[in-house]
């Protein structure tokens, strides 16, 4: 089980249905060793190249990972996972994901159908990468606990 | 002694440690190092040929090693390597 507020939830949408046609990614932060909920949210340019691609495919620079693991740090949370888009096709993971996710990460992909973020599901690789497992996430109505920007 | 910092997602390869001490001149010593502590970095980083795996970003003063002298890049006292763990998909 995974818990977000609705604000970020919020925010998260909306971002990916300003990248729509393209993938918008960006990362979830939390608390270390507390990896269960997540605190903020952080959007980050979609740097896949060549830029056509990008309707189905997303990369983040180098540059971008370290100014949100920068932030994060201020912030006194971590990166506990990354978020993405799938224009037009359900959330769930591709075989691309797979081949590139990493093990203990979060890894939240909502769909966007025609411009509208229609939802969200959480998932976690298993250690030996052989599959994704779905996390059930549970959305807080009241944000007591987020740092905020 | 270098510094190296891990990401989030390697932390529990190395017991939660978010950064290490570690010897070696350069930055593929001071990830020789690593390895040596923790084997399962090996897979992590390198291609069976030795190489640097290209999905790992190890970056020195904000610079990627490989824009650097790569693997013989020289690192001072206290310098800081950070390992970003990269984010793809599809």
């Amino acid at each position: 089980m995974l818990t977000i507020p609705q604000k970020l939830l919020d925010e998260i949408h909306r971002y990916l249905e300003e990248a729509y046609p393209e993938e918008g990614v960006g990362f979830l932060f939390g608390l270390e060793g507390n990896e269960t909920s997540v605190k903020a949210q952080h959007p980050v340019p979609n740097a896949w190249q060549p830029e056509v691609e990008r309707v189905r495919r997303y990369d983040v620079a180098p540059q971008d990972i370290m100014e949100a693991d920068d932030k994060a740090e201020e912030m006194e949370l971590s990166i506990i996972g990354a978020y993405h888009s799938h224009p037009d096709h359900p959330n769930q993971p591709s075989d691309t994901d797979r081949e590139r996710a990493h093990p203990f990460f979060i890894y939240f992909i909502t769909s966007v159908e025609n411009g509208k973020a229609v939802s969200t599901r959480a998932w976690r690789l298993l250690e030996d990468r052989s599959k994704f497992i779905e996390e059930e996430i549970e959305i807080m109505e009241t944000d007591w606990f987020n740092l905020g920007d | 002694m270098p510094i190296i910092k891990i990401p989030t997602p390697l932390r529990p390869h190395t017991e939660g440690r978010r950064e290490l001490e570690l010897e070696g001149k350069t930055a593929g010593e001071v990830l020789d190092a690593l390895c040596a502590l923790y084997p399962v970095f090996r897979e992590h980083f390198y291609e069976e040929n030795g190489e640097l795996r290209k999905f790992v970003n190890i970056i020195l003063d904000e610079s990627h090693i490989k824009d650097l002298q790569g693997l013989d890049t020289p690192l001072a006292e206290g310098d800081t390597l950070r390992i970003l763990a990269s984010i793809s998909g599809g």
